[in-house]
């Protein structure tokens, strides 16, 4: 099954906190997931620390499951950092700014892990 | 055992200048005051991994190498670059971008700051409707009404709720949260939109909708507005814009929801048009939730010497400014960049994909205190002093208002500014020779 959703990446205090320790485990664990609300985890058959894999028009990535049921129906969070912006919208609109927020993406469970930071930007490397 | 009172914190654009450490033998053993992002920024001086030295790339593993070693090896991407994008410089003094500026000019490079994915929008809008602002200790001696639109100060500015806004008590605003209204508008309900009064849900992207309904309403043509709009019912809108205009006087504090959704900066336009409509009944102010904590500085800097505040092309010996054609992003995005020099930001971790795949291909330098996803793609890295910890300096918060940062304990790294200046002097003496 797929969830089709709108994802928003954004900041959380997790993640400000780790804004000078990116090459640490806390970084990977406050930025590679993404949140969608119970429901929505239920119809993709996973529960919290499960892996999903986020695929949108601009590539996909795979990260934990997170619950927080302030989310509406179909709204994915990821928080900023590289995991989210793997996925994001990289057209700026003519005003400098890319996608960051409002990107149609579809959801799904997944066996792979997640990659950590470094592995991640090291694909960025070989590419 | 010296105990340092009212230092400024360098991390969000609260700027927090009440902070109290304790400096023992040359580290910072207590900090009070400060918050989860604040402590980790002092503590982060003895726990997190500091680059120790100047590295760069030799087969594809960074090399420790002699400071000079680096600044040459960078000077001279520098020189040899058609097409420099200069970028970041926002966790750093004024000072610093000072010299940052004058290294891109001379190197005709292309300068742009963290406002490219984070307020520089509000910069466009600013420029097209004006941005009706006040400090924030006038918001904490008057408002009695709080908007946060699109942002979430509970987790990205931690303070702000305490020391300036919806619970700081002030000269008119005695009874603290007691007399002031908060309002928030967000897609989703987030640990700030569970302390409002009223938290209105809008849907994802339809911002400027919200704005130009709540406009008709304050300017007395609510028979155009629809009976929902945003997915917000029309008599919730009403009674929104009722609040805005019975207000004394009230600011919306605007953040990332509002810059980086559908419509980008014509949601920032229209933040500032309805304040102006607002002012015909009331006072209101807007203020943008500025991130790292000079990135306002930046803007300040830049225009006063360019006249521009971000994303200044100097490749035809002039400043030119075309945020769409000369932001940061876009270069890296049309692979028209050939190298670039990124310092105090961090693009390997918030760029979309696209721009960080160029910036993998390109000659990248680095500098920064820590290693960071930037770290994994740069060739010649620079470690920095800390500033506002290990070095002094200007920060502008996020409502323009200059604070001096104090320097707490000694360092051996260099300041930002110094590597600039090295970089300057290096650049000047290859070209000399060519
Ligand atoms: S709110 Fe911002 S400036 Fe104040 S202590 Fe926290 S991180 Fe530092």
């Amino acid at each position: 099954m797929k969830l089709k959703a709108n994802l928003i990446s954004g900041r959380t205090a997790d993640q400000g906190a780790h804004l000078e320790a990116k090459t640490y485990r806390g970084y990977f664990d406050a930025c590679a997931y993404c949140e969608l609300n119970s429901a929505d985890l239920d119809k993709l058959g996973v529960s919290e620390g499960d892996s999903l894999k986020v695929t949108t028009d601009f590539g996909e990535v795979v990260v934990f499951a997170k619950a927080n049921d302030g989310n509406p129906d179909g709204l994915a969070f990821i928080p900023m950092g590289p995991w989210a912006n793997t996925v994001l919208d990289p057209d700026t609109h003519g005003c400098g700014m890319p996608g960051l927020k409002g990107v149609p993406a579809e959801i799904e469970a997944t066996e792979e892990k997640p990659l950590d930071m470094k592995s991640l930007m090291k694909q960025y490397r070989e590419d | 055992m010296p105990v340092i009172k009212d230092a400024v914190c360098s991390l969000c654009g609260s700027l927090c200048d009440d902070i109290t450490v304790t400096v023992e033998d040359n580290k910072i053993t207590k900090i009070e005051n400060a918050c989860i992002l604040g402590h980790s920024k002092f503590v982060g001086m003895f726990e997190h991994d500091r680059i120790e030295n100047p590295m760069i790339r030799k087969d594809g593993e960074l090399v420790p190498v002699p400071y000079e070693e680096a600044i040459e090896a960078a000077a001279k991407i520098l020189v040899n670059s058609r097409r420099t994008l200069s970028y970041g410089w926002c966790s750093t003094s004024c000072e610093a971008i000072a010299k940052a500026i004058q290294l891109a000019e001379e190197t005709g490079s292309l300068i742009d700051s963290t406002a490219n994915v984070c307020h520089g929008p509000s910069a466009l809008a600013a420029q097209e409707k004006g941005s009706p602002g006040a400090s924030l200790g006038v918001i904490k001696n008057r408002a009695d009404l709080i908007v946060f639109w699109g942002c979430n100060p509970v987790h990205a500015h931690p303070r702000h709720m305490s020391r300036y806004s919806s619970f700081s008590k002030g000269f008119f605003s005695t009874k603290g949260r007691k007399g002031r209204k908060m309002v928030v508008i967000d897609v989703r309900k987030t640990d700030t939109a569970k302390l409002a009064d009223k938290y209105v849900e809008i849907e994802q992207g339809s911002d400027l909708l919200l704005i130009t309904a709540l406009r008709s309403a304050v300017n007395g043509h609510e028979d155009v507005i629809p009976e929902t709009v945003a997915g917000i019912s029309k008599e919730e809108i009403l009674e929104l814009a009722e609040n805005l205009k019975n207000a004394q006087f009230s600011c919306i504090f605007f953040g990332m929801g509002v810059t980086q959704s559908r419509s980008k900066y014509k949601n920032g336009d229209g933040v500032s048009s309805l304040i102006s409509d607002l002012n015909q009944h009331t006072k209101s102010v807007m203020i943008g939730m500025r991130g790292h904590y000079n990135v306002t500085g930046f803007g300040q800097v830049a225009t006063w010497e360019t006249g521009f505040p971000m994303a200044i092309d100097f490749a035809r010996g002039f400043p030119y400014y075309n945020p769409g054609e000369t932001g940061a992003n876009d270069v890296l995005v049309r692979e028209e960049a050939d190298a670039a020099i990124i310092s105090a930001a961090d693009p390997g971790a918030h760029f979309p994909q696209k721009a960080v795949r160029h910036l993998a291909k390109i000659p990248v330098i680095q500098i920064d205190p820590y290693a960071n996803p930037t770290t994994e793609i740069a060739d010649v890295v620079i470690p920095a002093a800390v500033v506002g910890i290990e070095a002094e300096g200007t920060a502008y918060r996020m409502d323009a208002i200059p604070l001096r940062m104090k320097k707490l304990i000694d360092t051996e790294f260099k300041t930002d500014e110094q590597i600039a200046k090295d970089l300057i002097a290096k650049v000047r003496e290859l070209k000399e020779g060519a």
